[in-house]
């Protein structure tokens, strides 16, 4: 049999690649060079397989691509992909969870830290040579131990979340899901609660929705007025989940505390967005996921997905829509 | 009977104000005014309780304070206190030991995965405007979860950042202590290990003992050749607890792959001092207990050991060499 082509359009690591051009005859994108539409388009006409991070996959880049079976995220978001437009034409496609959940829970927890503690701020502050006297009192920040934290969208991740929080530091954890999950609750000592209570109670709120029609802009205006003053909002899901004009406005004037975002509407965020100019805003340039092992085993388990696909197995990875 | 006389030599919040002016005739100075012993020589002079923080006492303060019982130190540390100077003219000296644990283990976590996670750097860097499109690979940064701690010094601050780390994170936490806990390793599973196996193994490494003369320089540049390649050194105890020096040659080698420091042999940081250019390493400015609950607690807890040995002769909070 002909080996399938497929195509890299994201870096994977060296060992990951080979272990792609055992099964599969591969072209690359030139990684010294931002993706184009019309470099995309020209790769993928003749390819059975692409993968990727976050390429958008819908009609233009389907009915360019004739061949093309499988398509494989190395990421557990798939908002990148127009499920029907898929559907229709039996493209499979694959994701990678579980994979990424420890990792993106450390990062959350960070995120929790760095806000509640102003450690970015902090650190911007004495590397400035700012730090002169020992009265310090303006520098203060608030606990995170025996705080509330209210998790909306319980999930793998919100679970290691809920893990941390509750047995690291002593929070008290509530959540908000479409679905109860009783087992968590009894293992972890956790209580579940309407959104808008979790809204009106919590010091934290954190996002952990997928993108989906329903979940854009879950939390705008309303729902941050419904937060306490001294509230912080966290969000590592996606950026579309916040209406980011309303988070600005709750920032400057003091609806919230504060707020830790590794996601944002538009990535990479504009220069410009007044996000950036907000101290009070923890913003990290999308890594809930970046550690090198965590890279490294989500390009892993996308490779070994595309190949079984392309192969004819099931991966066990299908994303639940198009299996 | 007439009060005793007090000063307050640190700005407390105004309860703890009113707490003491009930028992004492009390004299708080002037904060807008820096405060050593030449600016408030005048204002103390017929004090006999204090409450300080970080204030010197030694042979020249205790010269100007002939009637002096008693200094309150706002903090656990009490270093800035000449014992056995102060034993020779019977002032005691208290602190504030159980008041601040789980505030400075919240931090030490904070600035563990603020290090491995890169987040204050990656927070600068999107403020920046340098996020842009392509390979991000330069931004990854390290696991925490499942990687290994080695905390020298296991105190109650310890004991709250191994419980953070082994039951929050899953990491493997091993210790250094002068004595064994055995009652501590079998609560929260974690190992005794000799020093320099606890160097030379650990991914993490975070000091945590008082600052005596046994303990100056315990981490110099024989302590840090013993660690791993790319591991991580946090400090939130005491700066002098390392050889600020050697940490500083680890980190230029690479043979570090970062630290996160809230102390510093000399504080305020000097302004030409390498690490304040350092990307990899996360300066704070000795806040580790600093939120607004806590410091409230410390300063009633320093407020009430001063009037409980002004009107009773004793407290359980007089540190541990004048018992």
């Amino acid at each position: 049999m002909e080996k399938p082509k497929i195509f890299i359009a994201n870096p994977v690591p060296e060992d990951v690649e080979e272990f792609l051009k055992e099964s599969c005859e591969c072209v690359k994108w030139d990684f010294r060079y931002p993706k184009t539409l019309e470099g995309i388009l020209e790769n993928i006409r003749d390819v059975d397989g692409v993968i990727q991070v976050g390429m958008k996959i819908d009609d233009r880049i389907l009915d360019n691509a004739p061949k093309l079976k499988v398509v494989s995220n190395i990421s557990v978001g798939y908002n990148n992909y127009d499920l029907d437009a898929m559907k229709r034409r039996g493209i499979i496609g694959t994701n990678t969870p579980g994979v990424l959940d420890n990792t993106v829970s450390d990062l959350i927890l960070g995120l929790i830290l760095n806000s509640a503690r102003r450690i970015p701020e902090l650190n911007r502050f004495t590397k400035s040579g700012s730090w002169v006297k020992a009265d310090n009192s303006d520098l203060f920040g608030k606990d995170i131990h025996g705080s509330s934290l209210g998790i909306i969208g319980m999930g793998r991740i919100g679970e290691k979340v809920a893990r941390r929080a509750k047995l690291g530091f002593g929070m008290d954890v509530s959540y908000y899901n479409r679905g109860r999950k009783l087992e968590v609750e009894e293992e972890l000592g956790i209580v579940y609660r309407p959104m808008e209570e979790i809204l009106k109670i919590s010091d934290f709120v954190l996002l952990m929705t997928p993108l989906t029609p329903e979940t854009t802009h879950l939390v705008g205006e309303k729902e941050l007025k419904l937060m306490k003053a001294s509230a912080f909002l966290i969000n590592a899901s996606r950026g579309q989940v916040v209406d980011e004009k309303a988070l600005i406005k709750a920032l400057e004037e003091g609806w919230i505390a504060g707020a830790g975002l590794d996601v944002y509407e538009k990535e990479p965020i504009d220069a410009d967005n007044p996000l950036l100019r907000l101290q009070n805003a923890v913003t990290v340039p999308h890594i809930g996921s970046a550690t090198t092992k965590t890279r490294d085993e989500m390009a892993w388990a996308a490779a070994k997905a595309l190949v079984d696909e392309l192969y004819g197995k099931n991966s066990g990875m299908r994303v639940p829509e198009l299996s | 009977m007439s009060k005793p006389k007090a000063v307050i030599a640190y700005p407390v919040p105004e309860e703890v104000v009113e707490f003491v002016r009930e028992h004492c005739d009390l004299k708080v100075l002037d904060f807008s005014k820096p405060v050593n012993l030449e600016t408030i020589k005048d204002e103390i002079r017929d004090a006999e309780g204090m409450v300080i923080l970080g204030l010197r006492i030694d042979d020249q303060l205790l010269d100007h304070t002939p009637k002096l019982k008693v200094a309150s130190n706002i903090t656990v540390g009490y270093n800035n206190c000449d014992v056995e100077a102060m034993k020779k003219r019977s002032v005691l000296c208290t602190h504030s030991p159980g008041v601040l644990d789980e505030t400075v283990a919240d931090f030490v976590m904070g600035l563990m995965i603020s290090a491995a996670r890169r987040l204050p750097e990656l927070d600068t860097f999107t403020k920046e405007g340098k996020w842009v499109k392509g390979d991000m690979s330069e931004l990854f940064g390290r696991d925490v979860h499942h990687s290994t701690l080695g905390i020298i010094g296991m105190g109650r601050i310890g004991e709250a950042v191994a419980r953070r780390a082994k039951f929050g994170f899953e990491m493997d936490v091993i210790y250094y202590n002068r004595s064994r806990k055995e009652a501590v390793e079998k609560e929260l599973g974690i190992t005794y290990k000799p020093m320099d196996e606890l160097l030379a193994e650990a991914d993490f490494l975070v000091t945590l003992t008082p600052l005596t003369a046994e303990t100056a320089h315990l981490i110099g540049e024989r302590e840090l050749d013993l660690m791993k390649e790319g591991s991580f050194v946090i400090n939130a105890s005491r700066g002098p607890v390392i050889d600020e020096e050697a940490l500083i040659k680890a980190l230029q080698s690479g043979k570090l792959a970062g630290a996160g420091l809230d102390v510093f042999e000399k504080e305020p940081l000097p302004k030409d001092s390498p690490l304040l250019s350092m990307k990899n390493v996360v300066t704070t400015p000795h806040i580790a207990a600093g939120t607004h609950q806590t410091m409230a607690n410390l300063a009633w807890s320093a407020a009430r050991s001063m009037v409980e040995v002004l009107e009773t002769g004793t407290s359980k909070n007089i540190v541990p060499e004048m018992k």
